[in-house]
């Protein structure tokens, strides 16, 4: 799916995105099936449901601007996730570091006038994907100075980066008037949108193809993925295991940082609390969903961005609370993870070096 | 272990032990200040530590349970919250209080089954079926509750006799609601079960060593799914706590990372059950604080920055003492049968 499938592609790479594709696409069928029951037993009719679904989701191209602007932060947080698996590491953080890309972002909007477009919004997306970083590098050094494990600490982080952005948009950066919220960005700080086609998307797919790139075609993105693997194995090989894995979580929350940045200053035009509250988790399941692959992680957020699009339709259509999509997320999440299940269904052989393993890094 | 290591740990325990003897003092110093210059406030202190904490026990101790037998549980937030929204229902349908409690545990305990069902039988990644657990439990319930629904009362304290007539003591340990009580002996039993029964020393094998604990006859996998499942059910006492005893409804979310918090104190506890209960008396006491220092208004400090004290409080205890504790040598490894 992800592969490019130039016209020379051979069977046998068919045969590979097939193997790669096959247990997510079997666990969403699996997930959206039990999804179905769940709407059975609260009363509400499956098939309208997700009809209206699809129709909120892809219906018109109204409809799938909203779907690619859904997806633009989820592309992002599941990057985040997915690199920090690949170095070995669990990043539940990334709505803490999502949320300071987003606020950093704002306050460069807001706080400089004058400048051109070409500067400006490059400046805050930067300058909010390295709060996201430097937030991110937090649980990186604490894990490699202290060994707190940063399974734990992200989500502290989390809790503490929600206080501490209400904080800043109702005290210091508040906007005049009741609303605890920060004032808007200048024009020339904006992200545009292009007819339903919000840009921020593209930027997205350019930081899927960079993660990637860095990941597989350089030095360090092996060096990551060495610690990942056997971070003893790394030390004999001479590799700074310290070093590399706050480099990993600082990555991961510039990453996600993005994330909030773009959707500052591409969709939101400030910041206000509340701002996107689930998308730490929706980066997890997608990042598996994807199967840990900078380049899945595309599909795979285009197809929970679809649901979250389709969501408020659906609600209005067949009267389903637009919750059932975060169940859904959890079952496509325990399926594309369960996968003996998934496997003995498809009748796929598991491939080498594809499976996630956080829990050694535990002790 | 060599000599000049075995030494080196001696004298930090000697320093941990004299350093939490001083903090100790200072604590108690502090307290009969408190007692003296503001009674009212600092008994309700006191007793307001003392619930607060009650989660957070519960929530370690099934963490607990469960690493000694070599399973991570980090799904203990979505146990509560699950447990917390079930106990809430049953009390709303049923208005029997005892029968919620019980739905609460019954919740745990399925969850619990689940995650077992996840680390044991699927071999999945650990950290991730807690996961799965947490994000499902978030969804279910939020997708499930409807607003409006009330509840038929909230269980309340129970003064025991004279014991709740003593100064200070009484109202803080012998005048509360019964899940509080029941934590207090939780503490207790799982600290007898763990160290003092064969139950306890086959946990702790299977949690160290499971294939010399297979090769002496022990099920392996029927040891960890009991032991997950009886921890899945006293977390999800903590839940039936938040909605039966300190609440008395639900509320989307209402867990807000008390599950997570519980980890940093079992950590913080050196995976023992009164380890877990001094612990979670330092973080209740924190959260005590910080709503007395909200409700007073006394301070110049905004809100949010009171709000973040005990998830501050977990970072730090976690970076300070996660090096000093030993962690079950088998934790997190699916057990392969050879």
């Amino acid at each position: 799916m992800t592969t490019q499938t130039d016209s020379k592609a051979k069977p046998s790479r068919l045969m590979a995105i097939w193997r790669a594709a096959s247990i997510p696409l079997a666990a969403v069928i699996l997930a959206l099936l039990v999804g179905a029951v769940i709407l059975l037993i609260s009363g509400a009719n499956p098939i309208a449901a997700y009809s209206a679904l699809a129709k909120g989701a892809f219906g018109s191209t109204a409809a799938f601007g909203r779907t690619l602007e859904k997806a633009t932060p989820l592309i992002l947080g599941g990057l985040a996730v997915a690199f920090a698996f690949k170095g070995g590491l669990f990043n539940i953080g990334g709505q803490g570091q999502l949320l300071f890309g987003a606020i950093v972002a704002a306050g460069v909007g807001f706080g400089i006038d004058g400048l051109p477009f070409i500067i400006h919004m490059p400046l805050a997306l930067l300058m909010g994907s390295l709060a996201g970083a430097l937030y991110g590098a937090i649980p990186g050094a604490l894990k490699t100075y202290t060994g707190a494990r940063e399974v734990i600490t992200t989500i502290m982080l989390n809790f503490i980066a929600i206080n501490f952005t209400d904080w800043l948009a109702d005290g210091p950066w508040k906007d005049e008037g009741i609303v605890a919220r920060t004032p808007a960005i200048a024009e020339a700080a904006a992200i545009p949108t292009w007819g339903n086609i919000p840009a921020g998307f593209f930027l997205a797919i350019l930081a899927a193809v960079a993660t990637w790139y860095l990941l597989y075609r350089t030095t360090t993105g092996y060096e990551i993925r060495t610690v990942g693997l056997n971070s003893n194995a790394a030390k004999y090989a001479g590799i700074k295991v310290s070093y590399t894995v706050i480099l990993t979580m600082a990555i991961s929350g510039f990453l996600a940082g993005m994330g909030g940045a773009i959707e500052t200053l591409g969709v939101v035009g400030r910041y206000q609390p509340g701002f996107n509250a689930g998308l730490g988790f929706d980066g997890i399941t997608i990042a598996l969903l994807a199967r840990t692959n900078p380049l899945g992680v595309v599909p795979a957020a285009l197809l929970v961005g679809a649901m979250q699009a389709g969501s408020s339709q659906m609600q209005f259509d067949a009267h389903v609370p637009f919750q059932i999509i975060d169940v859904i997320q959890a079952l496509i999440l325990f399926f594309v993870s369960a996968d003996m299940i998934v496997r003995w269904i498809v009748r796929v052989q598991p491939e080498e070096g594809e499976q996630v393993t956080l829990s050694t890094s535990w002790g | 272990m060599t000599t000049a290591a075995m030494a080196k740990a001696k004298s930090r325990g000697d320093y941990v032990r004299i350093v939490g003897l001083i903090f100790g003092g200072i604590v108690l110093l502090g307290i009969i200040y408190g007692y003296i210059t503001n009674p009212v406030t600092t008994t309700a202190v006191l007793a307001s530590t003392l619930r607060q904490s009650t989660p957070l026990v519960l929530g370690a101790l099934c963490g607990l349970i469960g690493e000694r037998s070599g399973i991570i549980n980090i799904g203990i937030e979505g146990q509560m919250l699950m447990a917390a929204f079930i106990a809430f229902l049953a009390n709303v349908y049923t208005g029997n209080l005892f029968v919620a409690v019980l739905a609460g545990l019954a919740t745990g305990a399925v969850l619990g089954g689940f995650l077992a069902f996840m680390s044991v039988t699927l071999k999945m990644d650990q950290i991730i079926g807690g996961t799965v657990i947490n994000i499902l439990a978030l969804g279910l319930t939020s997708f499930f509750y409807q607003t409006g629904l009330t509840t038929q009362g909230k269980l309340q304290a129970i003064a025991l006799g004279p014991l709740a007539e003593i100064p200070l003591i009484g109202p803080v340990f012998f005048d509360n609601p019964p899940i509080t009580y029941a934590t207090l002996i939780l503490v207790m039993v799982v600290h007898y079960v763990l160290f003092y029964t064969r139950w306890g020393l086959r946990t702790r094998a299977v949690g160290e060593h499971p294939s010399a604990a297979d090769t002496v006859g022990i099920n392996v996998y029927k040891m960890r799914y009991i032991n997950v499942i009886i921890g899945g059910s006293i977390a999800g006492l903590a839940g039936a706590y938040l909605t039966l005893e300190a609440v008395g409804s639900f509320e989307r979310a209402m867990t807000n990372g008390r599950g997570f918090v519980a980890l940093a104190v079992m950590i913080f506890g050196k995976y023992t059950p009164f380890g877990a209960w001094g612990a979670a008396l330092l973080f209740g006491f924190a959260v005590a604080l910080q709503t007395q220092l909200q409700f007073s208004g006394r301070l110049e400090i905004p809100h949010q920055f009171i709000g973040m004290l005990p998830y501050v409080l977990t970072i730090v205890v976690l970076a300070g003492f996660v090096g000093r504790t030993r962690v079950p040598a088998a934790v997190g490894k699916p057990y392969e049968k050879e």
